[in-house]
């Protein structure tokens, strides 16, 4: 079974990466690009075949080490 | 005093920091190096010191992969004990990654690597890293990092203000930290983390000494302890 976390910063949490892209998109032309938030896509592989099992054990992985939940949320999605 | 040293993969300045503090413990008691996979610290251990560099490469967040490393679980213990542990740069990452310390620190504001003396001002001499200087002084400590850019929620800023916890501000802020902070404590003083390196201007010959009066301090609250 395969995992797949999104892990993006938190509202109100400042992006100097994704401020970058949203001015090196600019530079390119692509003047309507109002705001860029950049994150993180984790894929994994687990031996677990009971989804709801897998979702809950992820997301203690998440809570102990994908995400940094002082500045990032994360979602899961089972595959 | 006798300090630790610990060193992961990819630490810098950790013999640096050994040196700062054998030489002001002045009684021959080197820092003992303590590598990562340890489990425990060495007996007799005052105060512990985490590094500066890119441990594990950075991977995944600065100082992610050190923090979730076996002898942080004792490093973390000693703290909660309430021992002294200071951390520097990445050991500044490693601390908050930890949670011994408060907030986060980001990509600079700038996002490039910034590599220079920075001047500093001492916010609280009410620790026993910072009693060696007076509030308000200005000291010139080099900076040496990607992510120094120090963020926390409104309630933690709030509190590290009103609980007089930010140990160091930068004069000119170089990567966009919250209010100025190049370093703050714990709550009960006795962690501290900073970005810029102490130790790296420690003895004349390295250009400057305003870095040993943090050694010099820690060691004189060890002494009366």
């Amino acid at each position: 079974m395969k995992a797949r976390v999104f892990v993006t910063l938190k509202n109100g949490v400042l992006d100097p990466q994704g401020s970058a892209v949203r001015r090196s998109l600019g530079s390119l032309g692509f003047d309507g690009v109002e705001k860029v938030r950049q994150g993180k896509v984790i894929e994994l592989e687990l031996a677990e075949t009971d989804a709801e099992k897998a979702r809950i054990e992820v997301g203690k992985m998440c809570e102990k080490l994908l995400a940094n939940t002082v500045i990032e949320d994360y979602t899961v999605e089972i595959l | 005093m006798r300090a630790a040293v610990i060193q992961f993969p990819g630490s810098n300045c950790d013999r640096d920091l050994a040196v700062a503090f054998g030489k002001a413990s002045g009684a021959n008691k080197p820092a003992q190096m303590v590598w990562h996979k340890e489990t425990g610290l060495p007996s007799g251990i005052d105060v512990i010191a985490i590094p500066g560099g890119f441990s594990f490469g950075d991977y995944l967040r600065c100082g992610a992969i050190a923090a979730r490393s076996p002898i942080m679980r004792a490093v973390v213990d000693f703290a909660n004990q309430g021992g002294y542990v200071l951390g520097i740069c990445n050991g500044f990452q490693v601390l908050t990654e930890s949670g011994l310390l408060p907030g986060a620190l980001m990509r600079n504001a700038s996002m490039k690597y910034i590599c220079k003396d920075t001047e500093l001002v001492v916010k609280t001499s009410d620790s026993a890293f910072t009693s060696g200087y007076d509030t308000g002084a200005h000291l010139t400590i080099p900076i040496a990092h990607h992510d120094g850019n120090y963020q926390a929620d409104a309630d933690t800023r709030k509190a590290l203000h009103e609980e007089d916890r930010i140990a160091f501000t930068y004069v000119e802020n170089p990567n966009g930290s919250l209010d100025d902070i190049a370093g703050i404590l714990s709550q009960n003083r006795r962690v501290l983390g900073m970005m810029p390196h102490p130790e790296r201007l420690n003895d004349p010959e390295l250009g400057g000494t305003d870095g040993a009066g943090m050694f010099g301090a820690i060691a004189d609250a060890l002494v009366s302890a």
